[in-house]
């Protein structure tokens, strides 16, 4: 039960000028029910990867196994990967069509050849995961805040009941208390349901206190894959990249030099905490 | 998939005709228009020929390149040769009830498609050559005189350059969408002709909001920026012949007199 990309190579236009190497090289395995963050700088090629994980893109070189069979296999049902593998683009929003917002959700599950109820009962229940009132189904998408487009175009996706929901960038544009409840959100669809959950962004503050696991791409290859401890150790390389580990390292990394004996490998501000007072605690004591 | 367009989009060089004045490509381009239309024989066609092949080895844009911008406009190559050439009146060569194919309809179809190739090639190397911006200056300056009769020129000129900026935005915004809404299961490729206009909708509904969105943001950055016409604008980089535009007006020159004199004397 997993997604595996086997030495992924892509490149844009090949044989021209504008020719440009997105990915190189890229080895990956994401096993069901995960929650992975993919970090990196503008141009990394995050976004290019994610577009092979259900079969938009066809890797110039390497090959992407969904449950065990190659999906570029002649016959590999595309349509249903699309539908196990969902795909939130960024700014998804601007993909909103319908007269009505329950009509534009029901679009992804009529699209799998379900029935106008069925269509329906998950559209209702897609929209009621991202929270959005009831009143409001029956308006147009075009008159929705920001906010509340982003979150129709997130059910649009979910009602299709995916495996694997991938977000690009799913927090771009929205105020912090919206990227906050929309990361909760997403973190209760990986316990709730074991979806597994895919999030791209370059913000390491915003997956930090969410993802179990972390893979950094710098120019088109994957940097560092591993738990946000211990991908964060390693700050220092990932400011050459163009990143910022959270605030919280940093501070933690300051405190230890200058001599509070903290573990300096908290990552969110509530270990951080603790691991403050607990050293706090242990000097008071001496 | 649509990425494949070629024609009005830039290929980055340093060639002879990259570096030439837009005036003088812009001149070019409709002297070769108007050439293509005069030959009538094979002298002439030899020469027009050459004269665009020359250019393409001096563009040093790939030929595969050039003629991938001929693919969009494969469609109506084919119906214009196959009208030309059962529906031109003269020394009958075959006849199948009411088709029949002439001797005068195998040579117009015949001229008939390599013009409007030609055409394409013509203008096509005009754009893969000169940046969008350097060609609606070129536009702008060349026209100028138009002002005179109170022709807009620098308006229009604006209005042009909007429009080719806008034309990656939207191609890239399309396969954007396309691809967007491929991910929720929607098909682009099979059906019949109404199942697909209709599969078109999830496409076109959101290209046309984008569109409008654009429109207003950039009209809203203009006006930030007290744009208000050409009126007293100065150029950062202002359009100045050199030597290699002036040979080029000259080649040109003997390239349409000859042509004409041909045409003429046979």
């Amino acid at each position: 039960m997993s997604l595996i990309l086997n030495h992924v190579s892509y490149v844009y236009e090949p044989n021209t000028p504008l020719e440009s190497r997105a990915l190189t090289d890229v080895s990956l395995q994401i096993e069901q029910g995960e929650f992975v963050g993919i970090i990196g700088h503008t141009g990394s090629g995050k976004s290019t990867l994610i577009q092979h994980l259900n079969g938009l893109l066809k890797p110039t070189a390497g090959e992407i196994f969904f449950h065990g069979r190659d999906i570029y296999d002649g016959d590999f049902p595309l349509k249903e990967l699309r539908s196990k593998v969902g795909l939130v683009f960024q700014y998804p929003e601007y993909q909103l069509f319908e007269t009505t917002v329950f009509e534009d959700v029901c679009f992804g599950p009529k699209n799998l050849g379900l029935s106008e109820n069925e269509a329906g009962l998950r559209a209702f229940e897609a929209l009621e995961h991202v929270k959005i009132p009831k009143e409001m189904f029956y308006q147009s998408p075009f008159e929705l805040s920001g906010g509340q487009k982003r979150r129709v175009a997130i059910a649009g996706v979910l009602a299709m009941k995916p495996e694997v929901l991938v977000l690009d960038e799913p927090t771009a544009g929205l105020d912090p208390k919206g990227r906050d409840q929309l990361l909760a959100e997403l973190k209760r669809l990986n316990e709730s349901m074991n979806m597994t959950i895919i999030l791209v962004s370059h913000s390491m503050e915003d997956v930090a206190n969410y993802v179990r696991r972390l893979v950094v791409m710098d120019e088109g290859r994957i940097a560092y894959d591993g738990t946000p401890k211990e991908v964060f150790f390693h700050y220092r390389e990932l400011e050459k990249m163009g990143l910022m580990a959270p605030q919280v390292t940093y501070l933690m990394h300051e405190l230890k030099e200058r001599g509070l004996m903290v573990d300096e490998n908290a990552t969110t501000v509530e270990e951080a905490k603790e691991a403050i007072l607990r050293a706090m605690t242990w000097r008071n004591r001496m | 998939m649509l990425r494949d367009m070629t024609i009005g989009q830039y290929y980055p060089g340093k060639s002879l005709l990259h570096q030439l004045d837009p005036r003088v490509k812009l001149t070019g381009a409709l002297v070769f228009v108007v050439s293509a239309f005069l030959f009538e024989n094979w002298i002439s066609f030899a020469i027009v020929t050459a004269f665009l092949g020359t250019c393409i080895i001096l563009s040093r844009v790939p030929f595969r390149y050039m003629v991938k911008g001929l693919k969009p406009v494969v469609v109506i190559l084919i119906l214009t040769a196959v009208l030309n050439l059962l529906w031109t009146p003269g020394e009958i060569l075959w006849q199948y009830r009411f088709l029949k194919i002439t001797k005068q309809g195998v040579m117009n179809s015949g001229y008939m498609l390599v013009r409007l190739i030609y055409l394409v090639l013509g203008t096509s190397l005009m754009t893969l050559t000169t940046t969008p911006t350097r060609l609606t200056d070129g536009m702008e300056t060349g026209l100028s005189w138009m002002k005179l009769f109170k022709v807009p020129v620098h308006e229009i000129a604006m209005t042009m350059s909007i429009a080719l900026r806008f034309i990656p935005l939207l191609l890239e915004e399309t396969d954007k969408i396309m691809k967007a809404q491929m991910a929720r299961g929607a098909d682009f490729e099979t059906g019949n002709i109404f199942r697909r206009a209709k599969s078109m909708v999830p496409l076109l509904v959101p290209l046309f909001v984008s569109a409008w969105r654009r429109a207003g943001d950039l009209a809203m950055a203009m006006e930030a920026r007290c744009y208000h016409g050409g009126e007293g604008r100065t150029k950062m980089k202002p359009l100045k012949y050199r030597k290699q535009d002036f040979c080029s007006y000259g080649v040109l020159s003997v390239y349409l007199v000859g042509l004409i004199v041909i045409k003429v004397i046979l």
